[in-house]
């Protein structure tokens, strides 16, 4: 078995004496998109924010290709829950900003097809205030694409989107996966739905401290559908089975966890 | 708004007479109703101080007339330079050292540790107490003026400063660290444009206490400047000269204010309409 592209190894997160996050345990394969489902205030944001070498573990150890994380890599590039953009940068400059930050090259052809990839072309020169949620949420997307990371964090992402714009960038994000293969992603979210339209597999976080004992492999054959998912047979039954798992169901053998 | 978008686009013929109604309001609300609280106050104090025995109170035509007269005599322009030098000097260097250190003292723990108390008490000294101190110190000239006035403008823009690099958005420093900025292209991304709309603050505040810490100044030390017009035609009753220095400096500070307020909006043009985050 080939190394797992990012390793969380029996990692235990706390703030002072407080643990929020005791002995959680995930792999993700190269170019494998899983997602992390919770309640709120279960640990995921902390826990994927040591993935990005924002915080570090009290115990255990993460990995990005076995390489032990101790801060921020530019391999690897975050989407932030509520946007995260420089209210002073226009939306070219917010995108622009990881690559000039790591002192790279911006080709303006590329950030042109960039900006046309997330339908900002024509709010290239505006300002995130004059943007609505899911537009600045587009930029905080095409911020992360720009560094052409290998992994991709996502923090709730489209949480504090409203329901139809959430769905927009659901589709969106989805064509965009589907369409390279470059990516190995996690995301952290409190949304059933979205970790299953989006998620090649579920880890659920559950308890408190959070902790993952539960895994489902999410069997629906890509590419996938953002309206015709839902009528799939194996859609009512994960989400009866994850949603089974956050109101506290016991773990049951580690059911279809993926070898 | 959209309501009467489609009024307006159902009924052309009455979007004219809408639209001028509109630019009624607008003018309304604008500079016609400032000019005219001016003309109303200018018109009123006209009436009353004609009534008034002149060596106590005076009205704006003598003021008017007596302005005329300081500037033949090239009083007023001289006394106008001689201020603006002395506020120029003394606010820019406030300004720029109540930036620098304002920085350090927001960055720094240490600078923080060490400034915190002497900045809070001579912000909280009355100036004005330490002025005979600095004539002793500093003489009768124009230097010893730039000092009172530094001292007048320093601390505003320094607490200030401060208080905005503080207030940098913890998320936006994540999301620095998260794509591996260097600390120097921290100050420019995220440090200097979140303490910007603060700075601005403390410097709109200094520029009202330099108008004070010229005059102060002007009262205690050389024979020059608005400061000196005014105590020299005191001394002499001539209240309509004493009242030309007196509104110069007024128009002064709401011009400096203005000015800042339009360097202002080309400076933080993501936050318009008040916008700040």
């Amino acid at each position: 078995m080939t190394t797992p592209k990012i390793e969380i190894d029996h990692v235990t997160m706390a703030f002072g004496d407080t643990e929020v996050v005791h002995d959680a345990s995930l792999d993700v394969a190269e170019h494998e998109l899983v997602c992390v489902v919770g309640t709120s205030g279960g640990g995921k944001t902390t826990l994927l924010r040591a993935a990005g070498g924002l915080l570090a573990p009290a115990d255990g150890r993460l990995a990005v290709d076995g390489e032990e994380i101790v801060g921020p890599t530019p391999k690897v590039a975050m989407i932030f829950q509520q946007f995260g953009l420089f209210p002073w940068k226009t939306v070219r400059e917010n995108i622009e900003y990881g690559r000039s930050v790591q002192g790279r090259d911006v080709d303006p052809d590329e950030l042109d097809h960039l900006l046309e990839v997330m339908h900002l072309t024509d709010y290239a020169e505006q300002y995130p205030y004059q943007l609505s949620g899911g537009m600045q949420q587009r930029v905080g997307i095409a911020r992360a694409l720009a560094v052409e990371p290998e992994v991709l964090l996502m923090d709730e992402p489209f949480s504090a989107l409203d329901a139809l714009t959430r769905e927009e960038l659901h589709g969106e994000l989805l064509t965009l996966w589907e369409n390279q293969d470059r990516l190995t992603a996690l995301m952290v979210t409190h949304d059933i739905d979205e970790a299953i339209l989006l998620g090649d597999r579920i880890a659920v976080l559950r308890g408190q401290p959070g902790h993952i004992d539960l895994e489902f492999e999410v069997d629906i054959e890509r590419p996938r559908d953002a309206e015709e998912i839902r009528f799939h047979p194996r859609y009512a039954e994960l989400r009866r089975k994850v949603w089974g798992a956050l109101q506290g169901e016991a773990a049951p053998e580690r059911e279809a966890v993926a070898s | 708004m959209s309501a009467r978008a489609i009024q307006m686009a159902s009924h052309p013929a009455r979007a004219g007479a809408e639209s001028r109604g509109r630019i009624r309001a607008h003018l309304l609300d604008g500079w016609v109703l400032r000019a005219l609280s001016v003309v109303v106050i200018l018109v009123a104090w006209e009436i009353y101080g004609r009534s008034t025995n002149p060596i106590l109170f005076t009205y704006p035509s003598a003021v008017s007339g007596a302005a005329v007269n300081m500037t033949r005599e090239g009083i007023l322009l001289e006394a106008i330079g001689q201020s603006l030098l002395v506020l120029g000097i003394g606010l820019a260097a406030g300004t720029v050292v109540g930036i620098v250190v304002g920085l350090a003292v927001g960055r720094s723990r240490v600078m923080e540790a060490l400034l915190d108390l002497p900045t809070i008490a001579l912000y909280a000294t009355p100036m004005v107490a330490l002025v005979p101190v600095l004539v002793l110190w500093f003489g009768f000239g124009t230097w010893s003026k730039i000092v009172i006035v530094f001292l007048f403008a320093v601390f505003p823009v320094l607490i200030n400063t401060t208080r905005g690099v503080k207030e940098a958005d913890p998320g936006l420093e994540e999301v620095a660290r998260s794509f591996c900025s260097s600390e120097r292209r921290k100050w420019f991304d995220l440090t200097l444009p979140s303490a910007l709309p603060f700075i601005v603050t403390g410097v709109r505040l200094a520029i009202g206490r330099g108008l004070i810490g010229v005059v102060v100044a002007e009262f205690y030390t050389s024979i020059a400047g608005l400061g000196f017009v005014i105590v020299s035609n005191a001394s002499q009753f001539r209240t309509s000269r004493m009242f030309v220095s007196i509104l110069v400096l007024m128009v002064l500070g709401v011009v400096l204010t203005k000015a800042l307020e339009v360097l202002e909006r080309r400076l933080t043009p993501w936050a318009q309409n008040g916008n700040h985050h």
